[in-house]
């Protein structure tokens, strides 16, 4: 992916490609977007917006799933 | 008991033994032990995914969404912004409007902020969300979490993972007889006595992780525990003698020599 942009995901810093969207992201991280949560600059994303968000320079996007809990 | 089941916010359960996924090998025993206790009700956690290590597996490729009910929690969150915020990412990563809700008030005990949760289950309630409160055992905070719409009220019995058992009996009872809505006793249970007593005192449920993950066998103690929540249950329905302070022979004196 060409890095046209900075974007931080999970609080790390990483190049993207100016045009990418966060679909595009979650395929180049190869994760499954099924249960997943996506929240773009503390924004919650539908699941059906994923291949419709672009992202752009400085977006900050966390990208979160179920691990072992219990309280 | 085929007939014992509990229904919470539409939700129908066969077990009444909830556990928790956390702090066991890896998710191979995880399954093991789960399948072991018998559970429907399973509670995870909300984080981040690994990006950089994507060989990791995923917690739901062992626990199938479709055979149990994934309870997912706000554990770690220290006030009502960021309770919301996991409750919110938790259904956004779409398994169900359930939600176990936790807004802790200070790091060494774990105890509620009870404040906050009852501010965070009213936000939740009006947006739709199944909310199970994480509370202590005040009878009280019980109520306004029912008035506020919460379909259970979970009170600890104990501070998570501390294994102590049922500390407060009698807060719990009073609970228990005057909550309308089903009872699961969260956290501090140590071990399956302590289960059964807290089923005997008329719980609906019982969560637990700690007691079971961190046993020497997770599953056998799974299994045990299985049995000390069916044994108190059972007990409780059956109705227990009323404690005498003195003997009461049980074989006949007619017939004595």
């Amino acid at each position: 992916m060409a890095e046209g942009i900075q974007i931080q995901v999970n609080g790390e810093q990483r190049g993207c490609q100016a045009d990418a969207t966060v679909g595009d992201l979650l395929r180049e991280l190869a994760i499954k977007t099924e249960r997943v949560a996506v929240e773009l600059n503390l924004e919650i994303l539908d699941r059906k917006e994923f291949d419709q968000r672009l992202l752009k320079q400085g977006d900050r996007v966390e990208i979160l799933s179920f691990i072992g809990g219990g309280s | 008991m085929a007939d014992d089941r509990l229904v919470i916010g539409g939700y129908e359960f066969k077990s009444r033994l909830f556990v928790g996924t956390g702090k066991y090998k890896d998710f191979a025993e995880t399954k093991k032990a789960i399948e072991a206790s018998g559970a429907d009700v399973v509670t995870v956690a909300v984080r981040r995914v690994n990006i950089t290590d994507r060989s990791k597996e995923n917690l739901l490729d062992y626990l199938d969404p479709k055979k149990y009910t994934i309870l997912p929690n706000t554990a770690g969150c220290y006030n009502v912004e960021d309770a919301l915020r996991y409750a919110r990412l938790a259904r956004a990563a779409g398994v169900s409007d359930l939600i176990k809700l936790e807004v802790l008030g200070d790091e060494r005990t774990l105890f509620p902020d009870t404040a906050g949760l009852i501010e965070a289950a009213k936000i939740l309630v009006k947006e739709g969300f199944i909310v199970l409160p994480y509370t202590n055992d005040d009878p009280i905070v019980a109520q306004k979490l029912v008035d506020v719409g919460c379909p259970a009220v979970m009170p600890l019995a104990a501070p998570i993972g501390s294994g102590l058992g049922i500390r407060n009996p009698y807060n719990l009872k009073i609970i228990m007889e005057m909550i309308k809505v089903p009872i699961v006793v969260d956290a501090g249970v140590g071990t399956a006595s302590d289960a059964a007593f807290a089923m005997e005192l008329g719980a609906d449920a019982v969560l637990m992780n700690t007691a079971i993950a961190g046993a020497k066998d997770p599953i056998a103690m799974a299994e045990a525990m299985k049995y000390g929540v069916l044994a108190g249950r059972l007990a409780y329905k059956a109705g227990r003698i009323p404690r005498k302070l003195y003997a009461t022979a049980s074989s006949p004196i007619e017939g004595m020599l």
